[in-house]
């Protein structure tokens, strides 16, 4: 990966008046343009308007306006969240078109601090995936800028990729249902993170699952994911599941040495030896530098994890998707039959083969004679999962495991499992984000020049625990 | 848990979720997900007769907001990313 300046010094070089933000800009979006016939990060990139934004900035700076954390700072935002005017897909071919009428909270926030926003990043398509190669009807795959034969990782795969490809300071905005941020953090070498459930807010964010999804960030270095978290946290009266919670400073979190650390083994034991060795040299160095280190079991979320997590997820994702219909956005077709045959053609055509295998799925999970035994219980079983994280949390400050059983794998080798296979990819992500827990991703080692990442989970709202861990693990030489 | 899906449940959970599927679709489909519904049998190997569902991660506190006439979205607003509409209003299919 290239050296960029961190965001902070950026923007204290921005505002000393020792960067043109038109100049910075104008070469993202060169980069941006550049790579992507090969990489497809983009689904749009947003060549006007970031500059004439970053132009107006810089007209601001000269008249003594230069406020803002994030003054002049290009962002890239995940498809699934809604940026005014611009083309939001959530990487599906059904909201072709959709231009939302409002900026989501999150997007304006990261506004409000002076950032630019330069483009829609490609994902799974709605979030459905965990390598970024369920990506909707006519799109192409983001490959990871490591070797493209690999994938990125998913569902924030753009994200991931091109913060790793950008020469430039940048961060990008991703979203998480079942680890969404930390897969693709980890298979492309940067720094994930994702909040607890509830602390940004998901006003403008085309769901997935409601009660999983949480927007978070992605940067080159922990520092830079914490500062846009800081910048996009906060209570927000547009989503009834907004927190009340006192902010925490991300930013300016120091790396902390003298954690108690708890090591999952069932999450360790279930991944590959070579991302096994990597993670637990990090883990001894975090020992030597003065963390406490134990081992722990969670052997309820180990075992269940995966089964809860789908049914949960895809029973909500069935109902979110059935607004798509082709009716007030999105995808038209000519008025023809009754609307049964319309919306049913309209979806049909505009959901790719994951999508209409999780509404399947969902469909069942929740329909009446096995609602009960499928999604209910999926949804007890929630609550002992999140029993058993609180018991670890109250001797520990966070939890440890590799954040995928393996390094990016090429996508032949993917095509080769089954739904089931790849869903099972995600044990070790798939708890936390069951439970709505802070978590991390950052790149703990490398195995033959492909990042292998380890996986920090604090307990509810313990954020600024997470990125002091998360920092302390990065700095590790 | 011992339901386990055949084409006929299939199609039906298909027309429920508004799919059309082709033959190939159901023949890609219906082995995948009675794959999947198995393993996921294993949540009956745990007890969980006295615990509440989570339908959220975190308690969560009812919320109403004020009850104030706020600015909404004009008309045209509303109708702006729609081809289907006539006179001022969203036009759907045939509902009878």
């Amino acid at each position: 990966m290239k050296k960029a300046l961190e965001l902070h010094e950026f923007v204290k070089e921005v505002k000393r008046g020792n960067i043109s933000i038109a100049e910075h800009t104008e070469k993202i979006l060169e980069e941006a343009e550049k790579s992507n016939s090969k990489f497809h990060h983009f689904n749009l990139i947003a060549k006007k308007s970031a500059l004439q934004h970053a132009k107006e900035i810089d007209a601001g700076i000269k008249t003594g306006q230069h406020k803002g954390k994030l003054l002049g700072v290009p962002i890239t935002v995940k498809d699934c969240i809604c940026v005014k005017n611009f083309e939001s897909r959530a990487g599906s071919k059904i909201l072709t078109g959709y231009l939302p009428l409002f900026d989501a909270t999150a997007v304006a926030k990261a506004k409000a601090e002076g950032a630019i926003i330069i483009g829609k990043t490609a994902q799974d398509e709605f979030g459905f995936g965990t390598f970024s190669n369920n990506v909707g009807v006519d799109f192409e795959k983001p490959l990871n800028p490591i070797d493209p034969k690999r994938c990125c990782g998913g569902s924030s795969g753009g994200s991931a990729g091109f913060t790793a490809l950008t020469s430039l300071a940048h961060a990008s905005l991703g979203q998480s249902t079942g680890g969404s941020i930390a897969s693709p953090a980890s298979f492309c070498g940067v720094a994930g993170l994702t909040p607890t459930y509830g602390r940004v807010s998901r006003y403008g964010l085309i769901d997935y699952a409601n009660s999983l999804d949480k927007i978070g960030s992605l940067g080159k270095t922990t520092a830079d994911a914490a500062l846009l978290l800081e910048v996009i946290s906060g209570y927000d009266m547009n989503d009834s599941t907004s927190l009340k919670a006192e902010a925490q400073d991300l930013a300016n979190a120091n790396p902390s040495n003298d954690l108690r650390i708890g090591v999952v083994k069932e999450f360790f034991k279930a991944c590959e030896e070579k991302v096994q060795k990597e993670c637990m040299k990090a883990i001894d160095k975090l020992e030597e530098e003065g963390a406490t280190v134990e081992e722990i079991s969670l052997p309820l979320n180990a075992k269940y994890g995966i089964a809860a997590y789908y049914l949960a997820s895809t029973t909500e994702a069935s109902t979110n998707l059935a607004r798509f219909c082709g009716m007030r956005y999105g995808l038209h077709g000519k008025l023809e039959g009754n609307f049964n045959e319309y919306f049913s053609k309209i979806r049909s055509q505009g959901f790719g083969t994951e999508a209409k295998r999780r509404i399947l799925l969902g469909t069942f999970a929740r329909m009446s004679g096995f609602r009960d035994a499928y999604y209910l219980k999926a949804m007890k079983v929630r609550t002992k999962l999140i029993k058993e994280f609180r018991q670890a949390f109250e001797n520990l400050d966070v939890l440890v495991n590799p954040t995928m059983p393996l390094v990016a794998p090429t996508f032949s080798e993917i095509n080769k499992l089954s739904p089931l296979q790849q869903y099972a990819m995600d044990l070790c992500t798939v708890p936390a984000n069951l439970a709505g827990l802070p978590h991390a991703s950052v790149k703990a080692g490398e195995h033959n020049k492909l990042p292998v990442g380890l996986m920090i989970t604090a307990d509810h709202l313990q954020e600024k625990k997470m990125v002091q861990a998360a920092k302390a693990a990065e700095g590790l030489k | 848990m011992t339901e386990k899906v055949d084409k006929k449940l299939l199609l039906r959970v298909a027309e429920n979720a508004r799919l059309n599927l082709s033959e190939k679709e159901i023949e890609e489909f219906l082995p995948q997900l009675q794959e999947i519904l198995k393993a996921f049998d294993r949540l009956d190997t745990i007890d969980v007769k006295d615990e509440k569902p989570s339908f959220q991660p975190i308690p969560l506190e009812n919320v109403a907001r004020h009850d104030v006439v706020e600015k909404c979205l004009s008309q045209e607003q509303a109708l702006k990313n729609t081809k289907n509409k006539k006179d001022g209003y969203f036009m759907g299919p045939k509902v009878m």
